[in-house]
C-alpha cells in the first residue's frame, strides 16, 4: 500500500479513505456490507410497522391462523371504525393530543423563560439555580415517583387534589433539567452584540426575550418540542397513577387496559391507530430528529 | 406610592444615617427594594419565576421530601411517624427485594452484553454509506419512534407461544421448534431484553453517529501515513475519540436499565413465577398496589437505596476509567 498523499484530501471524511475506496478489496465488501445491514434494517426497523398495518386491516382469524399471510381472505376495514368508535380509541386519541399540547407548552414556558433568565439576564442567583437544576439531571427518576405524587395530591398554595387534572401531568413534565440546560446553552452562544445593540435601543428585557432571542432560538425550540412532543406521547407510569379516571386517559394508559376484552383485529387497529401520529411526525421532521438526538448525547455530557 | 423627590430625601437620609453608626451596624444604601427594582431585578425574578416554582414543587421538593419519607411511616390520613431504619429493614427482609435485585442485575447484564456493542459496531458501519445514509438512519430510528407501549404490547403478540405466534412462524420456516417466550421463567428475561434492545439501539446508534462525523479527518490522515489499515484506524482513531461519548452511553445505560419497568409491567407483570419482578416493579407494588393503604416508606427507602447504589456506580466508573486514561 502506497502512503502517498493525494491532492484530493477531502475534509469531512471518514475511516476509509478516498484512495481506499478505489480498491476493488475494500469496495466490494464494503458495500456487500452495507446491502446486507441495509436489508437488516428494512426487516427489523420497518417490518414490524407494516406488519401491524397489514394486521390492522385483516380479519381476525387470519390475523391469529396465518399471521405471516398477506390477506389470505380480504380486508377487515371495519376494526378501524370499530377501534374509533366503540373502543373509544377516538376519545383516548383527543384525550393523547390534549396531554401533548400542554405538557409541550409548559416544557417550552420553563425552559425558554429559565434559560433566558440564567443564561441572558444572569441575576446573581443564577449559578445557584443551574447548579440546582443540574444537579437533578443526576437523580434517577425513581426517586421522584412516590414523593411527586403526594405532591399532587396534596399540592401546595393550592388547596385542592392535582388528581384527575391534566395539571397532574402537565406542570411535571416542566420540570425537565434536560431542556433548560440545553436551551441555557445555546442562549448563552447567541452572540451579545445583539443584546447590547437591542438595549440601546431601548428594548427592555421582555422585548429583547419576544422579539430578539426567541426568533433567533428556532433549531432549538425545534429539538425541545420534537422531544417533548414524543416523550408526552409515550409517557405511560405517570398519567396511570395520576389520571385513574378512564374517561381523561391518554392512549398508553388505556391500550395495556383494555387487551384482554377486545377483539384482536380491533386491538391491532388500535395499536397502528396510536402510533400513526409519532411515526408520521418523525417521517416529517427526521432532520430535527436525528440531529436533536446527536445532540442529546452532547448535552447529557 | 413615593415621589421621587420623597426617594431621593430617603436614599440622602439613609445615607446620613449610615456615616452617624458604627462600621459594624451600616446599612448597605445600594440595596433598597426600588433600587433593586430600577436595576431589573423584578424582570429577572418574572422570568426565573415559572422555572423556580415547575423545579421547587415538582422536583426539588418532592427529592427532598422522599430523603425525609423514607425514615418515616406515612399513611394519608394521620401524621407521619419517623420510625429510623424500619423502612429499610422491612425492604431487606422482604425475599422478593434479593429476587428482584437479581433480576435486575439479569436484565442489565443481559443488556449489555446484547445492546451495548451492536449501536456502536452499525454506526461505525453506517458511517462509511457513501450513498442513500439518510435512508439507514430513519429506518434505525424508526422503532424508538414508536410510543414504547404500542411496541411492547406489540412485541406481546409477536411472543405468542402457540406455534401460529409470529416469531414462532419465523423459527418454523428455520425448522426450529416453537419457543414459549415469556411463558417460561427462563425465556422470559431475555425475550424482555430482546424487546427492550430493539427499541433503544437506534437511539444510541444517532448519538454515535453523531460523534463519529466530529473525529478530526487528520487523525485518519496520520494514521495512514503511520501505515495504518482499516482495522487499525478503527482500534487506534475511531475507538479512543468515541471514548468520552462511550463512557456516557454506558452510564446511561445502567441507569436506564437498573429501572427497567415497562417491559416487566407489560409483558409479564413480574412474572411467570417472579422470574421478571424488577426493583422497579417491586416500588411499584409497594406503594401502589396495596389495596389497605401504600407503603409509602418502604417504596422511597428502595427508590433511595437504588438511587444511591446508581450515583456511586457513576462515581466509581468515572474514577476507573480516569486512572485508566492517565496510566
Amino acid at each position: 500500500m502506497t502512503t502517498t498523499r493525494t491532492a484530493h484530501m477531502s475534509t469531512d471524511r471518514t475511516i476509509i479513505s478516498e484512495t481506499d475506496w478505489k480498491r476493488p478489496a475494500v469496495r466490494i465488501p464494503t458495500t456487500v456490507l452495507h446491502v446486507v445491514l441495509l436489508l437488516l434494517l428494512i426487516v427489523v426497523g420497518l417490518l414490524p410497522l407494516l406488519w401491524l398495518a397489514k394486521s390492522a386491516i385483516t380479519p381476525t382469524q387470519d390475523t391469529l391462523q396465518h399471521p405471516m399471510a398477506l390477506f389470505p381472505n380480504g380486508f377487515a376495514w371495519a376494526n378501524l371504525a370499530h377501534a374509533w368508535n366503540d373502543v373509544h380509541i377516538g376519545t383516548y386519541f383527543v384525550n393523547t393530543i390534549w396531554v401533548t399540547v400542554g405538557e409541550w407548552a409548559v416544557q417550552l414556558i420553563v425552559a425558554t423563560t429559565g434559560g433566558y433568565a440564567l443564561a441572558v439576564l444572569k441575576p446573581a442567583y443564577a449559578k445557584v439555580i443551574s447548579g440546582l437544576v443540574l444537579a437533578t439531571l443526576f437523580v434517577p427518576a425513581v426517586v421522584l415517583l412516590v414523593p411527586l405524587y403526594l405532591t399532587i395530591l396534596h399540592p401546595p398554595l393550592v388547596g385542592t387534589s392535582l388528581l384527575n387534572t391534566y395539571w397532574a401531568v402537565w406542570l411535571p413534565a416542566g420540570a425537565s433539567a434536560f431542556n433548560v440546560l440545553l436551551v441555557m446553552r445555546f442562549f448563552q452562544g447567541l452572540p451579545t452584540e445583539v443584546f447590547e445593540a437591542a438595549e440601546t435601543d431601548g428594548a427592555g428585557p421582555f422585548r429583547l426575550f419576544w422579539s430578539i432571542v426567541l426568533p433567533m432560538s428556532r433549531p432549538i425550540l425545534g429539538v425541545v418540542s420534537v422531544f417533548g412532543i414524543s416523550a408526552a406521547w409515550a409517557d405511560f407510569l405517570w398519567p396511570m397513577l395520576v389520571l385513574p379516571n378512564q374517561q381523561i386517559q391518554p392512549l398508553s394508559v388505556r391500550l395495556p387496559a383494555i387487551a384482554s376484552q377486545t377483539d384482536l383485529g380491533v386491538y391491532l387497529a388500535a395499536l397502528a391507530i396510536a402510533s400513526l401520529i409519532p411515526v408520521v411526525i418523525f417521517l416529517c421532521f427526521q432532520r430535527t430528529f436525528l440531529r436533536g438526538g446527536g445532540l442529546g448525547g452532547a448535552v447529557k455530557g | 406610592m413615593l415621589t421621587r423627590a420623597e426617594l431621593t430625601e430617603q436614599a440622602a437620609a439613609t445615607g446620613r444615617a449610615a456615616v452617624s453608626r458604627p462600621a459594624a451596624e451600616r446599612v448597605r444604601p445600594r440595596r433598597t427594594p426600588i433600587t433593586w427594582v430600577r436595576r431589573g431585578g423584578l424582570s429577572k425574578l418574572v422570568f426565573t419565576l415559572p422555572l423556580l416554582v415547575v423545579f421547587g414543587v415538582f422536583s426539588w421538593w418532592p427529592i427532598a421530601r422522599s430523603v425525609v419519607m423514607s425514615f418515616q411511616r406515612t399513611n394519608l390520613v394521620t401524621a407521619p411517624l419517623f420510625v429510623g431504619w424500619q423502612n429499610f429493614e422491612y425492604v431487606f427482609h422482604d425475599p422478593i427485594f434479593w429476587v428482584a435485585v437479581r433480576n435486575t442485575g439479569w436484565f442489565a447484564l443481559l443488556a449489555l452484553v446484547f445492546g451495548y456493542p451492536l449501536p456502536l459496531v452499525l454506526a461505525v458501519i453506517m458511517s462509511e454509506v457513501r450513498r442513500l445514509k439518510g435512508l439507514f438512519s430513519v429506518l434505525a430510528y424508526l422503532p424508538v419512534v414508536m410510543p414504547p407501549v404500542v411496541s411492547v404490547l406489540l412485541w406481546k403478540f409477536f411472543y405468542d407461544a402457540r406455534a401460529e405466534g409470529v416469531f414462532n412462524t419465523i423459527l418454523g420456516w428455520a425448522g426450529i421448534p416453537p419457543q414459549p417466550w415469556i411463558q417460561s421463567t427462563v425465556a422470559a428475561m431475555p425475550s424482555l431484553v430482546l424487546q427492550a434492545t430493539w427499541a433503544a439501539a437506534g437511539g444510541t446508534i444517532i448519538i454515535y453517529l453523531a460523534a463519529l462525523t466530529s473525529v478530526a479527518p487528520e487523525l485518519y490522515d496520520a494514521a495512514e501515513v503511520d501505515g495504518a489499515g482499516i482495522w487499525g484506524k478503527i482500534w487506534h482513531v475511531t475507538l479512543p475519540q468515541l471514548r468520552g461519548i462511550l463512557f456516557i452511553t454506558l452510564i446511561l445505560q445502567i441507569i436506564g436499565t437498573a429501572q427497567v419497568f415497562l417491559q416487566p409491567f407489560l409483558f409479564t407483570n413480574g412474572g411467570p413465577v417472579d422470574s421478571t419482578t424488577t426493583i422497579l416493579l417491586l416500588v411499584y407494588r409497594y406503594a401502589f398496589t396495596n389495596s389497605l393503604g401504600g407503603n409509602y416508606g418502604a417504596a422511597t427507602a428502595l427508590s433511595l437505596m437504588l438511587a444511591v447504589f446508581l450515583a456511586l456506580m457513576s462515581v466509581l466508573y468515572f474514577r476507573l476509567t480516569r486512572r485508566w486514561s492517565d496510566a
